[in-house]
């Protein structure tokens, strides 16, 4: 921290501190508005799985708990490839930071493509909601509420998803320039604020979506 | 008085002047603040308008004794709001038992009414004077909202679902009788009247030949509900199941009012929204120990034959209390 | 204007466009709103004179039906709820702490760029066709059954949605991490608190509206069967989630007005704000509270009758911190050297207007009254009088204050005292019958109505008339100023503030050196009466 002193800061600061303590704060507020935004879909989930049980229970069978499981642990190797990338920005290895960065997207489109194959998956199954919806048994109006909401959460989480990979993208071609070191690596630790909480938010899907009472 | 003014609706209900009364407190204390406030804003204006620019002014940072008794004293003023507000609300939410019950269908754009002893309305609800009347309202598209002024009641009517109001009409005549929850184009349109007769006119008029309007699949008017219902249960073939010694489905005398238990073990209360639920959507909570086999009868009952179909089974020797007798299968919840 | 100020210091459209400048921003976003405002105030003037008659004479009711969900829109989403923070909040925070610009200035031009995005996509809706929900969007008729533009609207409001948050998100972390030495919290002028309150509420409330109004357009767009119950959803689930928004944004919408009368009260007393920490905290409490009562607006929905009293009892309970202020300001008068000027007369005006407004929300929120008034003209007539009565006058005060900082001219003071006491009379004939039509029995939302609401809907057509053209008023004087007013010094008022520290206008980076602060806020009694 002590090596602020000699990286300038915008205009509008008066210190690089203060700029540091601006944009961590900035990046907290932004994720308590995102909480917020997630929270209304989880508000409705709840809402709809309180009072549709059975239907929610059937539906999410549907769904293939191995990629989900195995898109949690990729998620998570990328939050631990995350954290890697920000140590090595701390401490000011370019070529380090660099590659942990492309690790993180590596991972993190992995996750996407699982994402686009489940989505192929549940579209040949008829199960999108909308005028091709067909689900067997009787529970069908209420598990569709179920898929609508599938689609939703997991639609707008790795919409999530492709920005912070579209971010990381311009920050690996940073880092690889040798833009942070340890007096300056902010953006490479925000970012890493923001794909931790969308790992967390996935962490919170997972359960609630493929593991309904599943023995 | 100033009901001849034109500003207040006439009342016509035991609800109105309950209303009306609680209005009166309520516009003295806002008048009395609103002057008060007023009147400290103009008089300190004058009284302390600067009259040359070298003024020098008092360094009064607050008090905290003031700031304590200009909170509690505007809270106490709305707990005794809160309070009347709430037990006014509470009796408007609990029709008494002997209450006469009405069905209304709200539908784009119009009103629909059917009074339990058959006749059908439309736009128009007569009921008599000094009993107690409930409304059982639904909508069949958008949400709609029954609203009578004179009577100072209003119910929004949502379609999935069935809500409840009541009243009891104090005064004969012809009242207004609006939509209140935008609906659409015809929003506006959607008004009629409640006609209060006295209870011999009103007798009269119930058992009178009436031209009903014809709906699919319904009997003609003049046919009480619990008989149109009767009907409905048989031609759509409810009573295969749903009869003594039936494994197929439970019985339904005496159902309603009590508690069953579901196939998941939780309990729900059989109320007219689980009837409804349960010929629209029969396998959303099936009863414990009978198989999901009950068909759905959606596009083929619309929200008034459903309605009949409650009155129904609501005549089946149904009491409405938690734990009534009933040889329905399935147990008391707590 | 010799001397370089932001507004001579660099010429040419893109640098307006693409400028980073806090208070060049503010003049984006006073252009962008004044003209949401036009077109808003353009919807309701059609209304008023629809209503003239009781039959539906003018307008289709198809077309009626629009233009009230349209003026609902236009005026809530793209000027009410930006007006105050995107404008004053923009120019003066900075100002006002010391700060050379807001934490993050790049940040701030992209709010303007995405509220103009969200603007395009529902001007887009409004000019293809029109939407006619109610701005409310109640399902299922939004999603299911209306047959209007519901989806580029619906994506419009999210999109704009976004603005606000970004505004608020910049608010919070400049007030926190950018005030000048010497500024304390306890320091800071009242306006300041209470965007920081507005901002709470940007950051926790926008977010879910966004939401809700993207579920309504997937609804439509996909048929997902979330709020429809003909496809098992649930339309009260709807309302809570609307609500839960819809209900705080109101507090968005009169908290920067409230700052702003402290800030006038204070100066045309010359007196020290009465109850300084008092008015500070209730900003917060309001905020706080104000998330915890959106369900006044489902009384009649069906809810459960235990959630109806409980948010009756806290709808009580989010008016005291409202009434707090209200007696500090009178307080303040008290013993005050009271000068008034325009920004006073609309200071004064809304304490009138607000305590009205706010009162007739008690009435509202009585449960056994609210039965017979919810949906009527009652509820129309005491929303305006916070929103319009209390809102706008503040706004409108604030605007004529900080004119000559904003501009570097002084506002002709005759006709803009005549605009304060045209508009508020103008109001008054405007709402205040409509709060006996209500009662009356009208309800809203009505295209056509029954004879013997005529009188009173004359009434409020006239006094629109008078109100409208009251605004015109401003309007032309504050454009004519521009070019003929008095050049404006750097404190004009003799007020506090370091804003007032600044010349007008001021040169693009605020201040030379940062500033340092010494005393309180409002320290009016201290100062030498000739203190410039």
């Amino acid at each position: 921290m002590s090596d602020h002193a000699y990286h300038a800061y915008a205009h509008q600061f008066d210190s690089a501190e203060q700029q540091h303590g601006a944009s961590q704060l900035g990046m907290w507020v932004f994720i308590a508005q995102e909480i917020l935004f997630f929270g209304g879909l989880f508000v409705v989930y709840t809402v709809y799985r309180f009072t549709y049980p059975a239907a929610f229970a059937q539906a999410s069978h549907h769904l293939d708990v191995t990629l989900g499981a195995i898109n949690t642990a990729v998620l998570i190797g990328s939050s631990l490839t995350m954290a890697l990338a920000v140590h090595a920005a701390q401490l000011g290895y370019r070529r380090t930071q660099a590659l942990f960065l492309v690790l993180t997207i590596v991972l993190g489109s992995v996750f996407l493509g699982i994402k686009t194959i489940e989505y192929g998956h549940k579209f040949h199954e008829h199960l999108v909601p909308g005028p091709s919806f067909l689900f067997s048994g009787a529970e069908a109006r209420h598990a569709q509420i179920f898929f609508s909401l599938y689609f939703v959460m997991t639609g707008l989480h790795a919409l999530h998803m492709i920005i912070g990979i579209v971010i990381l993208a311009v920050l690996t071609v940073m880092a690889w320039r040798g833009s942070f070191d340890r007096a300056y690596y902010s953006p490479v630790e925000l970012t890493g604020l923001y794909w931790h909480f969308v790992d967390i938010i996935w962490i919170f899907l997972f359960p609630l979506l493929y593991l309904i009472e599943r023995h | 008085m100033l009901e001849r003014l034109g500003l207040m609706p006439p009342q016509a209900s035991t609800f109105a002047s309950q209303v009306d009364m609680l209005y009166a407190f309520l516009l003295m204390v806002t008048a009395f603040f609103s002057v008060l406030i007023a009147a400290f804003v103009i008089g300190f204006s004058i009284k302390y308008r600067r009259r040359s620019d070298s003024e020098r002014t008092p360094h009064l940072h607050g008090s905290t004794a003031l700031e304590i008794a200009w909170s509690i004293i505007p809270l106490g003023i709305a707990m005794v709001m809160f309070f009347w507000g709430a037990s006014m609300f509470v009796t408007l939410k609990r029709p008494p038992d002997d209450a006469m019950q009405v069905n209304v269908v709200g539908k784009q754009w119009m009103w629909k009414i059917q009074h339990l002893e058959g006749r059908r309305e439309i736009n128009e609800l007569h009921v008599p004077v000094g009993r107690p009347v409930k409304l059982t309202l639904t909508s069949e598209d958008v949400i709609h909202s029954f609203y009578v002024p004179a009577f100072r009641i209003k119910q929004d009517a949502v379609p999935g679902r069935y809500t409840t109001v009541w009243f009891e009409a104090t005064k004969p005549g012809r009242y207004h009788l609006f939509c209140a929850e935008y609906c659409g184009t015809k929003h506006s349109g959607m008004i009629g009247e409640i006609v209060v007769m006295d209870p011999a006119d009103y007798q009269a008029w119930l058992t009178a030949e009436a031209p009903a309007p014809a709906a699919a699949g319904v009997a003609a008017g003049g046919e009480s509900l619990v008989a149109a219902g009767r009907a409905l249960f048989e031609k759509n073939g409810c009573v295969t199941c749903h009869q003594p010694g039936s494994v197929l489905g439970p019985m339904l005398a005496g159902i309603v009012g009590t508690s069953v238990t579901l196939q998941d073990g939780s309990t729900v209360k059989v109320d007219e929204d689980y009837l409804r639920e349960s010929i629209l959507t029969p396998q959303a909570k099936v009863v414990k120990g009978f198989a999901p086999v009950m068909p759905t009868f959606k596009g083929q009952l619309n929200e008034e034959q459903i309605l009949q179909l409650i009155a129904y089974i609501k005549s089946l020797g149904a009491t409405p209390s938690a734990s009534g007798a009933a040889d329905v299968q399935g147990k008391t919840g707590p | 204007m010799t001397t370089t100020n932001y507004l001579n210091a660099d010429y040419g459209i893109w640098s307006w466009l693409l400028t980073k400048d806090h208070k060049r921003i503010a003049i984006l976003y006073l252009i962008s709103i004044t003209m949401m405002f036009l077109m808003g105030g353009l919807f309701a003037l059609m209304l008023r004179l629809e209503l003239l008659t009781p039959a539906g004479d003018l307008l289709q009711a198809d077309t009626y039906n629009k233009f009230f969900t349209m003026h609902g829109i236009v005026m809530v989403f793209f000027f009410l709820i930006p007006s105050i923070p995107a404008v004053l909040g923009n120019f003066l925070i900075p100002m006002m702490i010391g700060a050379r610009d807001l934490a993050f200035p790049r940040l701030n031009l992209a709010s303007w760029y995405v509220y103009i995005a969200g603007a395009a996509f529902t001007l887009y809706a409004i000019f293809t066709g029109g939407l006619d929900t109610g701005w409310t969007f109640y399902t299922p008729y939004s999603t299911a059954v209306a047959n209007t533009k519901v989806i580029p609207a619906a994506l419009g409001i999210f999109i704009t949605g976004f603005s606000s948050i970004l505004t608020g998100l910049n608010f919070i972390v400049t007030i926190h991490r950018m005030r000048a030495p010497g500024l304390t919290w306890f320091r800071l002028p009242l306006f300041v608190w209470a965007h920081y309150a507005t901002s709470i509420i940007f950051i926790l409330g926008t977010p879910v509206i966004a939401i809700t109004i993207l579920l309504v357009a997937v609804e439509r767009a996909f048929r997902f069967g979330i709020f429809d119950p003909a496809l098992g959803g649930d339309p009260i689930l709807f309302q809570h989630l609307f609500w839960f928004y819809s209900h705080p944004a109101v507090y968005i919408m009169i908290l920067p007005s409230m700052g702003i009368v402290s800030e006038l009260i204070a100066c045309f007393s010359r007196k020290v704000i009465f109850g300084y920490g008092f008015i500070a905290v209730s900003s917060l409490l309001i905020a706080v509270l104000g998330f915890l009562v959106w369900g006044h607006h489902l009384f009649l929905s069906g809810q459960s009758v235990y959630a109806s009293l409980i948010f009756s009892l806290l709808s009580f309970l989010v008016a005291i911190p409202s009434a707090v202020k209200v007696f500090n300001w009178i307080a303040t008068l008290y013993r005050g050297s009271i000068e008034f000027a325009a920004p006073m007369i609309y200071a004064l005006g809304f304490i009138g207007l607000f305590t009205i407004g706010g009162l007739t929300g008690l009435f509202l929120a009585t449960l056994g009254f609210d039965v017979h008034v919810h949906d009527t003209y009652f509820v129309v007539a005491h929303f305006h009088y916070i929103m319009v009565g209390g809102a706008i006058m503040g706004y409108l005060g604030g605007i004529h204050f900080w004119w000559p900082k904003i501009s570097g001219r002084m506002y002709p003071e005759w006709p803009a005292r005549i605009g304060a006491v045209v508009i508020f009379i103008g109001f008054n004939m405007t709402f205040f019958p409509q709060f006996i039509a209500g009662y009356l029995g009208m309800p809203r939302r009505y295209h056509m109505y029954p004879p013997e609401f005529q009188v009173l809907n004359v009434m409020s057509t006239a006094g629109a008339t008078v109100l409208g053209l009251g605004y015109l008023l401003p309007l032309t004087y504050l454009l004519w100023s521009l070019r003929y007013g008095a050049v404006a010094p750097a404190n004009p008022w003799r007020a506090t503030g370091l804003e007032w520290q600044t010349p007008s206008p001021p040169p693009t980076e605020n201040f030379t050196t940062t500033p340092v602060v010494t005393e309180e806020a409002y320290a009016y009694s201290h100062r030498e009466p000739e203190y410039v």
